[in-house]
């Protein structure tokens, strides 16, 4: 840190972060403050680029749909589907609608498992461990139900361009009714430990406010764009897989708890209520599950050779745990996509700290941090390192930049 | 009045045995390489793992005989764990490079690849001998 930024009059500074244990993920924040008061705040992430789309333009689809899988820990059908996706509009391929169901159903546990983690962080940034401990409990059945369908707990590796490699068998379908009913059993119980809990509606109940306008001037997705009464959800706006099929709204705080408010209390209840609403659309899905193939192409190479031949471009889009995520991809006729570009959810709901963080105590600054589930190591996806330091990007790089990405893909 | 709703079910945890499996021993030894290889002598016993489940995708095992030297695992590694051996026609994985994606299963033309439940893999040499599989 520069001298400059280190005063000792107010507005003082105080840096939090790269690595820091308030911090799940690398990111860093510098506030200033007057008092305990949060005056302005600017935040810089890019700490943990890894390259991926460097290594995916090196490889065939078939290669990248299981690197996808390791963009994030927590997304791993996410991000495989939506490249997926986009791989299979390029090359007019039509997922059977067996293989588009499956994909629902997984994509479902995950939002469970996903949405389940995030409570027990929340509830851990408030000093609430206990509940950390039960509800990283509950989700160990949706990690052994994903673990049951499709080999293993994290990467998962279960989609094909074209398709899903694992059927769900006769066999799997009673265990995934009784994750469902254990599910079930436990929603009333979870709302009533979150929700009905006057130490989390404390800390919660009107911090990090999000106005439904800052929402939308701001872009923010997924549950914190719900939250602040946004009605908006790809599965619902753009139906993907199997959701056309299906009943599927977007989550906003109900009457019941006074509206939205667009408080982290708020982004509490929308989780909790989708993980109702998972619930539900994985019975719709098993309820009205058609047979048939679950794979475009069976035989790789063929679906490989398929793939090669393919020009074009396209972006698949997918309603993440934690809003929407992209993958644009275009081909160009060779083995490797001409370029791969990512764009995790988190990337869009970042921007929202600003207005939130602003006004609220600096104890209040984990949980509002935690609040929009931020996922660095997806979001990161470039470094600017000049002469061996991380250096700005003036208005005119960034100009020359774009103009030589356009040229350079013009050319293909 | 403050409302916890929390204190009955923690008063209930006081009564129920922990959920986490206490692996590989109940409580942590002073040094688990130490522990592990008195449990190779058979002077300890382990905790067992939780078990995997059904198709679970661990340690890969490689048929020799019916290997037809095509490569086309190699085409669809994502990790570029598997080599390809010119003078013998067969090929080499190294795990420590695996991603356990079983890809190479699903292109194999002959079924020579296949996908142990053998998952406990920590070595401290990446070219030991139980990390490659020729």
């Amino acid at each position: 840190m520069n001298t400059e930024t280190t005063k000792k009059s107010t507005p003082y500074t105080v840096p939090i972060g790269p690595v820091h244990p308030a911090l799940k993920e690398p990111v860093m924040f510098t506030f200033q403050m007057e008092g305990e008061i949060v005056k302005s705040v600017d935040f810089a992430p890019g700490n943990t680029h890894r390259g991926i789309e460097w290594m995916g333009m090196r490889r065939n689809p078939v290669q990248i749909v299981h690197l996808t899988d390791r963009i994030c820990g927590i997304c791993g059908i996410v991000h495989s589907l939506s490249f997926a996706r986009a791989v299979e509009q390029i090359a007019e391929i039509e997922v059977p609608p067996r293989a588009d169901y499956i994909r629902t159903i997984l994509h479902e546990l995950e939002r469970m498992q996903s949405h389940i983690l995030w409570a027990g962080v929340a509830a851990h940034e408030l000093g609430f461990d206990s509940l950390l401990y039960l509800s990283w409990r509950v989700r160990e059945q949706s990690m052994d139900l994903i673990e049951n369908l499709t080999g293993n707990r994290v990467n998962y590796g279960i989609v094909q361009v074209g398709g899903v490699r694992r059927d769900i068998s006769d066999e799997q379908l009673p265990i995934i009714e009784q994750g469902l009913s254990y599910y079930r059993g436990l929603l009333d119980q979870m709302k009533t430990v979150f929700l009905d809990d006057s130490t989390i509606r404390m800390r919660c109940r009107d911090h990090g406010l999000l106005s439904y306008r800052d929402a939308q001037l701001l872009c923010a997705i997924g549950p914190t764009a719900r939250a602040s009464g946004v009605a908006m959800d790809v599965r619902h706006d753009y139906p993907y897989c199997a959701y056309g099929d299906l009943n599927v709204h977007p989550v906003i705080p109900p009457q019941e708890f006074g509206g939205p408010h667009g408080d982290v209390y708020d982004r509490i209840i929308v989780r909790l209520l989708e993980l109702a609403q998972s619930i539900d659309i994985i019975q719709q899905c098993l309820d009205n599950m058609p047979a048939g193939e679950i794979l475009w192409e069976k035989k790789i190479p063929k679906l490989l050779s398929v793939l090669k031949k393919a020009h074009g471009e396209a972006i698949g889009r997918v309603e993440a745990p934690r809003g929407e995520c992209m993958h644009y991809v275009r081909m160009d006729g060779n083995d490797a996509p001409a370029t791969w570009k990512v764009k995790a959810s988190s990337y869009s709901n970042l921007m929202s700290w600003i207005p939130m963080l602003k006004g609220e105590q600096l104890a209040d600054v984990p949980i509002i941090v935690a609040s929009i589930d931020p996922c660095m190591s997806c979001t990161d996806r470039v470094t600017v390192i000049q002469n061996g330091s991380a250096a700005d990007l003036t208005k005119e790089d960034l100009t020359r930049l774009s103009r030589d990405k356009t040229r350079r893909l013009s050319q293909c | 009045m403050a409302r916890l709703p929390m204190m009955p079910e923690l008063l209930r945890q006081l009564f129920r045995k922990p959920a986490t499996n206490a692996f590989p021993a109940r409580y942590l030894p002073p040094s688990v390489t130490k522990f592990l290889s008195s449990v190779a002598q058979g002077e300890a016993a382990i905790n067992p793992p939780v078990p995997v489940p059904p198709k679970f995708r661990g340690k890969i095992a490689y048929d020799r005989e019916s290997c037809i030297g095509c490569s086309l695992c190699l085409r669809v590694c994502p990790a570029h764990a598997i080599e390809f051996l010119p003078s013998t026609k067969r090929i080499r994985i190294y795990v420590t490079q695996c991603i356990f994606c079983s890809q190479c299963n699903d292109i194999c033309p002959k079924g020579s690849l296949h996908m142990t439940p053998e998952f406990l893999l920590a070595c401290e040499d990446r070219y030991a001998e139980t990390q490659i599989v020729e």
